[in-house]
């Protein structure tokens, strides 16, 4: 398993007041994140394990691309992978910013 | 809870083959009535999966809780397919199994149980093992406590192994078409007996053998439903309302029709053999019926209602 932590500054707080929700399962290309609204509103964090080891760089750009495209301001974000490709990341990561939104 | 906003909730449109664990407990309660326990947010995983290099969930793959049903309080536990074939690992029967005793103190009006699982998960072989055995024990102290245990059989893991022993001593059972119960699965009975006894790649002989029409047929279960939350919603309190006495007449009576049945059906070599011999009309057509129709079948199939499964 790969442990990966992503720490990002946003410009502002995500909208709404959800505590926190989840989204996805954790099956063969596909990956349960678990976001929680608990650190400081300019702040973000990512936290990745993963048993498919050496693609931290792919990881880096998919997170920083959602943090700059929904501004996900007090989000402590869990991901629990089973072998997602980036895109499909990327849609989970917005569909639970959404989540939060609500 | 967390995952209260899942998606697509309409209950009427929500497919519960397609829906995930979450989304079946929301949709399935009245609406705003879920309080889970344990959520994802303690995050009690397995202690196990890291050592064999597998990812955890947060939940362990069991959503355990309490609910609103047409007003009355129940205890739901749901199980998710797909994570690790909906499998009892440590933490995922241990949720389960405290459920159960819960329902001693609690009381609900019943306790739910949505089965999607391919048994006992191997990496952690002797706590699931624990856990199918303890669940059976709690279930029977919930049932001689006057709650009924009512399992919901209808994901794509189907209710196997360990999961098809629990779903035997529950009160009632409703299974929908993409439902299936048995103890050892298509392929592990392939594996030792060979594809010559049981080929596990025909999917129709899986679904006559092990499927919900059988199983709804036979008796082994009460309620065939479509495959929707609603229809389930329906038949879950439908059960609840006609759950059987848990005495030793009613065992006994599950024993004497245990042993009928062997004796009626034991020569039988396809599940069309049986229901030929059960006075269905026309055993080839079964597999295709829709709903409404087969209802109609089952209605004029005595062995189909049994107080005793």
């Amino acid at each position: 398993m790969e442990s990966l932590t992503f720490r990002h500054t946003t410009k502002k707080p995500l909208p709404g007041s959800v505590p926190n929700a989840i989204t996805g399962v954790v099956a063969s290309g596909n990956l349960e994140i678990l976001l929680e609204r608990v650190l400081p509103p300019d702040a973000c964090e990512v936290a990745i394990e993963t048993p498919i080891a050496g693609y931290g760089p792919v990881w880096e750009a998919v997170v920083a691309d959602f943090v700059a495209r929904a501004q996900p301001g007090g989000l402590r974000i869990s991901i629990n992978d089973g072998g997602a490709r980036p895109d499909t990341v990327s849609l989970r990561l917005l569909q639970g910013a959404r989540l939060m939104e609500a | 809870m967390a995952g209260a906003h899942a998606a697509s909730t309409d209950p009427n449109a929500l497919s519960w083959y397609e829906a995930t664990a979450r989304q079946r407990v929301v949709a399935l309660a009245d609406p705003g009535s879920v309080q889970e326990f344990l959520p994802p947010t303690e995050r009690r995983m397995s202690p196990h999966l890291p050592l064999f290099d597998l990812p955890r969930a947060f939940d362990d793959g069991i959503v355990v809780g309490r609910a609103k049903l047409d007003g009355k309080t129940v205890l739901v536990a749901a199980q998710e397919g797909r994570f690790m074939g909906g499998a009892f690992g440590e933490i995922h029967g241990a949720k389960l199994v405290g459920l159960l005793r819960a329902a001693l103190t609690l009381k609900p009006a019943a306790v739910l149980i949505l089965f999607d699982t391919g048994g006992v998960r191997l990496q952690e072989a002797n706590a699931g093992e624990t856990a199918i055995a303890e669940t059976m024990r709690a279930i029977v102290d919930v049932r001689a406590a006057g709650i009924p245990v009512i399992g919901l059989i209808g994901g794509r893991a189907g209710c196997y192994g360990g999961g098809g022993l629990i779903a035997g001593t529950c009160s009632r059972l409703a299974v929908s078409e993409g439902g299936r119960i048995s103890v050892s699965g298509p392929e592990v009975i392939e594996t030792n007996k060979g594809a010559e006894e049981f080929d596990s790649r025909d999917r129709a002989l899986v679904w006559r053998t092990m499927g919900g029409k059988h199983r709804r047929l036979i008796g082994g279960a009460d309620v065939f439903c479509a495959d929707t939350v609603s229809a389930f919603r329906q038949a879950a309190l439908d059960l609840i309302g006609r759950a059987p006495a848990f005495d030793l007449a009613t065992l006994e009576a599950e024993q004497a029709r245990l042993e009928s049945r062997i004796e009626r059906f034991g020569d039988c070599r396809d599940a069309t053999d049986i229901w030929a011999r059960l006075g269905v009309n026309d055993p080839e057509a079964v597999p295709a019926m829709a709903t409404r129709a087969f209802d109609e079948t089952v209605s004029r199939v005595r062995e189909a209602d049994h107080d005793a499964r």
